[in-house]
């Protein structure tokens, strides 16, 4: 018995280790988004702020014209994409999963042929498309190839494929349509799996750098993760600023994944067992 | 009723086309057409200034890789990425898994705080290691507090790529975790008892039980991470403003073509670049689905 309680303290050092490392940079960042740029060149290692300041954070929103646009760029962006991809991902999966129609299995088959094409492939020509569509530097640029993702149709679609038929069935019964028995019925009762994509999705908009790099060459429409960039290069050396606008850039991710996690476990665990 | 059935089919039809009209507009659009289009940029020479314009070269665009150097350069940065990071992430995933799923109390915070780096955008990422890995950042400053040499993390093309290897393992390793950890709560708890009863002690258990039936989890970690390695771009193009230096040693194909694409403007030269790419990626995948398959 000795030795196994050895063993628990032992694993709680490991994980408290590894804890550690995790959270400190965060932890770092946070500190210095709250210190005078003196106080960082100083070169301390204290992570409680010797002057307690709010001036970075003043400095970016108010001083910077171009840093409260990219946040709402960054957040018109991802609601979009989100919104899009619940409705239009739940509309195919179910399609996919309940309705025969001819071309069902052939769609499916490319929807899992998709899955497997890595995204660079698709990095130049949707850029072409895009320039003549005259899409660059545009919302509809960044959100439209956006709206459908093939990982979250597969995911819908096994959900659809367990989802009980009697209630579409009685539905049916009632003389309500497709369309009708799908959103007033179906989807209603799909919120779990509805919560897990939209986390998801959300992420991956809010995060995303490589597409909108290519396609924006105005400042005025990056999202933040590209502003933030520029701000590395406009910036070079004041990790204050730098570290307040990566703060701002955190908090709404944090905030969504501390409210939703169990889903965000979920559609992990989807994603590694979906093969 | 055979006019009734008819009729219902159609209406099925027209149900299943319209909830599927989003998804065929916007992928035939923006994926399956840029899939065949890409393999047509491959075989021209693409110019975009002014007028677009191809001239179909054949395979002159795939010969051409084979004499670049910085092709050469970034196979061997990302293969050596790749070579490191997937070892070591996917070791240290089931590491932490096991110790999660052992009986251990405050498991779900200890999840919670694992699982950050994974929603924070990779540039915020970038940006704060950046910062850390810095002359006199905190690194240094602790590595010279336990009196440990420093190095310049950032500068110093010996070790910039490990730079952004740490970063990387450091942040992909919980999602996999996460993934094992699924994998271990789905193995019965009798299995454990009955070999208890038969004294094998936790350390065969763990050799006899719990790795064979990891066995089809690990290889699809091991091929996500692979495929995730490989296509590893934001962080370099951070790191090193898009150059891929300091001496190209931050140099990965994904980079190497967005320079191509859009410095150089070659696209035909970037597309044959990007088919190349997921040439390889998909040949992973499918020596992964031949083993998979093997194993059941």
């Amino acid at each position: 018995m000795k030795s196994l309680n050895w063993l628990k303290g032992f694993l709680y050092i490991g994980l408290i280790f590894y804890g550690i490392i995790t959270f400190l940079p965060f932890a770092w960042a946070l500190s210095a988004s709250f210190k005078p740029l003196s106080e960082i060149m100083a070169g301390g290692s204290y992570f409680i702020p010797d002057h307690f300041t709010w001036d970075n954070y003043r400095t970016i929103f108010f001083r910077e014209p171009l840093f409260g646009r990219w946040l709402i760029n960054s957040l018109v962006v991802a609601a979009f994409i989100t919104g899009f991809n619940i409705l239009f991902n739940s509309m195919a999966g179910y399609a996919l999963a309940r309705i025969q129609f001819p071309g069902n299995s052939f769609l499916f088959f490319v929807i899992l042929a998709v899955l497997m094409v890595p995204g660079q492939i698709t990095l130049i020509p949707s850029y072409l498309i895009l320039k003549n569509l005259g899409w660059l530097n545009s919302y509809q640029g960044l959100i439209i190839p956006n709206v459908v993702n093939a990982t979250f149709i597969f995911m819908m679609r096994q959900f659809f494929m367990n989802f009980p038929k009697e209630l579409e069935e009685a539905a049916a019964l009632d003389g309500l349509s497709r369309g009708e028995t799908f959103f007033s019925i179906v989807l209603p009762l799909a919120k779990p799996a509805l919560a897990a994509q939209a986390i998801f999705i959300f992420m991956g908009a809010w995060n995303n750098f490589l597409m909108p790099l290519i396609i924006l060459s105005d400042p005025e429409m990056f999202p933040l993760p590209l502003g933030l960039n520029t701000f590395k290069g406009q910036y070079i050396s004041y990790w204050n600023y730098i570290m307040a606008a990566s703060m701002v850039l955190t908090l709404p991710a944090l905030v969504i994944y501390a409210f939703f996690n169990r889903y965000f476990i979920q559609g992990v665990t989807f994603t590694g067992s979906k093969e | 009723m055979r006019v009734v059935w008819k009729k219902q089919g159609v209406r099925e039809a027209i149900a299943g086309y319209s909830f599927m009209a989003p998804t065929i507009i916007v992928m035939g659009t923006f994926v399956v057409l840029p899939i065949t289009y890409a393999l047509f940029l491959a075989f021209n020479k693409v110019r975009i200034l002014g007028e677009l314009s191809y001239r179909f070269i054949g395979f002159k665009n795939f010969i051409r890789m084979a004499s670049d150097e910085r092709v050469l350069i970034a196979l061997k940065n990302t293969a050596e990425y790749v070579t490191i990071v997937v070892p070591i992430q996917t070791i240290l995933a089931l590491l932490l898994a096991l110790i999660l799923n052992s009986k251990i109390k405050g498991k779900n915070i200890f999840r919670i705080v694992f699982f950050l780096p994974t929603v924070t955008s990779s540039a915020v990422l970038t940006l704060i290691f950046m910062w850390i890995y810095n002359s006199n950042g905190l690194l240094n400053n602790f590595l010279a507090f336990l009196g440990l040499p420093t190095y310049n993390w950032l500068g110093d093309p010996a070790v910039a790529l490990k730079s952004i290897m740490l970063m990387n393992i450091w942040s992909t390793a919980p999602f996999y975790m996460v993934i094992y950890l699924a994998a271990l709560q789905d193995i019965p708890e009798s299995l454990y008892e009955a070999a208890t009863i038969d004294g094998a002690n936790p350390f065969d258990q763990f050799v006899s039980i719990t790795l064979p039936l990891l066995k089809p989890v690990t290889f699809f970690i091991v091929v996500m991470g692979i495929i995730g390695t490989f296509q590893l771009f934001d962080q370099s193009y951070i790191f090193s403003a898009g150059s891929g230096g300091p001496n190209n040693s931050t140099l990965t194909v994904v980079l190497l073509i967005y320079q191509y694409a859009f410095k150089s403007l070659d696209m035909g030269y970037a597309a044959a670049l990007a088919l190349m790419l997921a040439g390889v990626i998909m040949i992973v995948t499918l020596v992964q689905r031949y083993f998979f398959k093997e194993e059941n």
